[in-house]
């Protein structure tokens, strides 16, 4: 019967079950002082000098001050983030994340599973931009092998990337909306995603996990008449980024929340590793895209948007302008779309098309020796990386000469962003660090992989 | 240029690997002094910090003079300013691989670093922070270590708490 007291009567074993032990923030007497300066959100290192954290906030008490808990189960998280604060009264002093929860083990799987079925592997890490996850891994392939992609597969590529790109940051506009309280931001921006997905399912024939992109080419031409289908999405959204612009950046109350708020330097940003929006904010025109560009940016006209402050504000002009470019691009691949092969005629990578394997003997062997045994990759280590929504999204792979990957490594921006939540919550108050997780715009798949 | 040579891939000048894709092997007591070059000859961020256990490939290609050992730690940096890549390989030990922080000249390297030693075991001296990061805190063993097997562990979460 004692199974059955509550566990609430059990405090203490509540607690060990729940404990992450020394991964959590603990008191100030507890914690060794480069980790203190961590988490008060000390970056930057001068020479000479040396800064004692221990004499930051040294007239509050462990006693004054209070360590609560936000997540993992907080809606207002973006998914399954643990982070845990400080708080002198209202304001923040020192915040850890705890990260971890969803962690699935998708390198250790990635290893297990052979280059062709890769793809489906790493399409599940960033659940909203999955097909530059894709692009990212099948480049990564691409290089060891040394095959090249047909033009068309190319130009399908970006239109494919720019298309997610849109829906990804729409995305991110409805979940800052509605951690701002604009409910109608949230409806709206899932609103104008749906066009985006219908028109991924009318392509791949799946609306998330798209298993697009693979070593090679891509998994199907485009289908009859998505030039309309992409001119309707493309004039939809143009169109209503404008009524974003009313709704939300000139209006006072949205203003006042964001600008000014949570700012961060350039160097500050470059110590940290960040990139992408965050990066971009503090001024610095870096974007894979423009300043080493891959498979046809080079070819296509837009700009890179930069930020001025490094602020909120920055950060959310910068992903609404982003959408505006990403159409820009997307109107240019549909006009310079090349004819030609979807994916390389390669043997050695793509299947035999499926009129030859009812007629001979030697296709339908060589389809099913590369589904089930894979194609071999000559041994090596090479790293690529392309322009998520997030950041670099780098591919770090060790080939052996098998038919699976040795090692599969992959950097995910919002692994490396995450970094700065310490630094942007610092002595803001409470109700700003829910604004601060939103700009960062962590994907929780990704961070814990 | 970078000051101190680092020992480069065989047949490979500084420059030539510099432009394209090529790795450096530092050896482990230079690891941070070249890290600490790169970063004053214009590579501005460490993007990332990895390691690799090559359990069975103790014949892999690697330049003269430089003993393949079972782990090894990639660090990849990036330079703003030129537009290149470099990525730097230490070898980090067999049994009980460790080598230092980076910590302390690129700061962004603080949960890539926790990262590989969470699912490595290899132990970042000078770190402030090293504990585990996306494994469970009782969790026994480094998952992504070849000899830790796949699909024949115990499930090792925690007790399930009963009704309540």
């Amino acid at each position: 019967m004692s199974d059955l007291t509550r566990v609430a009567d059990r405090p203490e074993r509540l607690m060990g079950e729940t404990s992450e032990g020394a991964q959590e923030l603990t008191r100030r007497i507890d914690t060794s002082t480069d980790e203190l300066g961590r988490e008060v959100g000390a970056v930057l290192r001068l020479d000479g000098v040396t800064l004692d954290p221990r004499q930051v906030d040294y007239e509050r008490h462990d006693d004054e001050t209070m360590i609560i808990n936000m997540g993992p189960a907080h809606p207002s998280t973006h998914g399954v983030l643990r982070l845990m604060l400080e708080l002198d009264g209202e304001f923040v002093l020192r915040t850890k994340t705890v990260i971890g929860y969803l962690h699935t083990g998708m390198e250790k799987t990635g290893e297990t599973l052979s280059y062709v079925q890769g793809a489906t592997n790493v399409t599940r890490m960033d659940y909203l931009s999955p097909v530059i996850n894709e692009l990212s891994y099948s480049m990564t392939v691409e290089k060891l092998l040394g095959v090249e992609v047909p033009e068309r597969a190319t130009w399908i590529r970006m239109l494919m990337s720019e298309l997610n790109r849109v829906s990804s940051h729409l995305v991110w506009m409805a979940t800052n909306g509605m951690d701002l309280g604009s409910t109608s931001m949230m409806i709206y921006g899932l609103r104008e995603r749906e066009l985006i997905l219908a028109f991924f399912e009318k392509t791949a024939g799946l609306r998330l996990n798209l298993n697009y992109v693979r070593p090679g080419g891509v998994a199907a031409d485009l289908p009859d008449g998505w030039q309309d289908d992409v001119e309707v999405i493309c004039n939809t959204i143009d169109e209503r980024t404008y009524e974003y612009d009313q709704l939300l950046t000139g209006q006072p109350i949205f203003r006042n929340r964001l600008v000014g708020v949570g700012s961060i330097t350039a160097e500050e940003a470059l110590a940290l590793g960040l990139t992408g929006p965050l990066l971009r904010s503090t001024g610095v025109p870096w974007d894979l895209r423009r300043t080493m560009p891959y498979l046809a940016y080079d070819q296509v006209d837009f700009d890179v948007i930069v930020g001025t402050y490094g602020d909120n504000f920055d950060r959310y002009a910068i992903r609404l302008n982003e959408i505006r470019e990403s159409i820009r691009i997307v109107r240019q691949c549909v006009e310079k779309m090349p004819k030609g092969d979807y994916r390389s005629q390669d043997p050695k990578v793509t299947p035999p098309p499926r009129a030859r394997i009812g007629e001979s003997m030697e296709a339908l062997i060589h389809h099913f020796k590369l589904f089930t045994e894979g194609f071999h990759v000559p041994a090596g280590e090479v790293y690529s990386a392309v322009e998520s929504p997030r950041g670099e999204l780098g591919c770090y792979m060790v080939a052996d000469g098998g038919p699976k990957p040795y090692r599969l490594h992959v950097r995910a921006p919002s692994f490396t962003n995450l970094q700065a939540i310490p630094l942007l919550m610092r002595g803001g108050s409470i109700s700003d660090a829910i604004t601060m997780i939103s700009t960062v715009d962590p994907v929780l798949g990704e961070v814990d992989r | 240029m970078i000051p101190r040579p680092p020992l480069a891939p065989p047949g490979v000048l500084i420059e030539e690997a510099l432009a394209c894709d090529a790795a450096f092997f530092a050896p482990k007591e230079d690891y941070v002094a070249l890290a600490g070059a790169l970063k004053a000859d214009g590579f501005e961020m460490c993007v990332d910090v990895c390691g690799v256990d090559y359990l069975e490939y103790f014949d892999r290609a690697v330049p003269e003079g430089v003993v393949p050992t079972r782990f090894e730690v990639v660090a990849i940096f990036l330079s703003l300013s030129r537009r290149q890549r470099v990525r730097v390989r230490v070898q980090a030990g067999n049994d009980a691989p460790r080598v230092d922080t980076l910590f302390h000249v690129y700061p962004g390297t603080e949960a890539p670093e926790r990262e590989t030693f969470d699912l490595f075991g290899i132990l970042f001296d000078g770190h402030p922070d090293l504990t585990r990061i996306l494994m469970p805190e009782d969790w026994e063993g480094h998952p992504l270590r070849k000899d830790y097997g796949v699909g024949h562990v115990p499930i090792q979460f925690k007790e399930a708490p009963g009704p309540r």
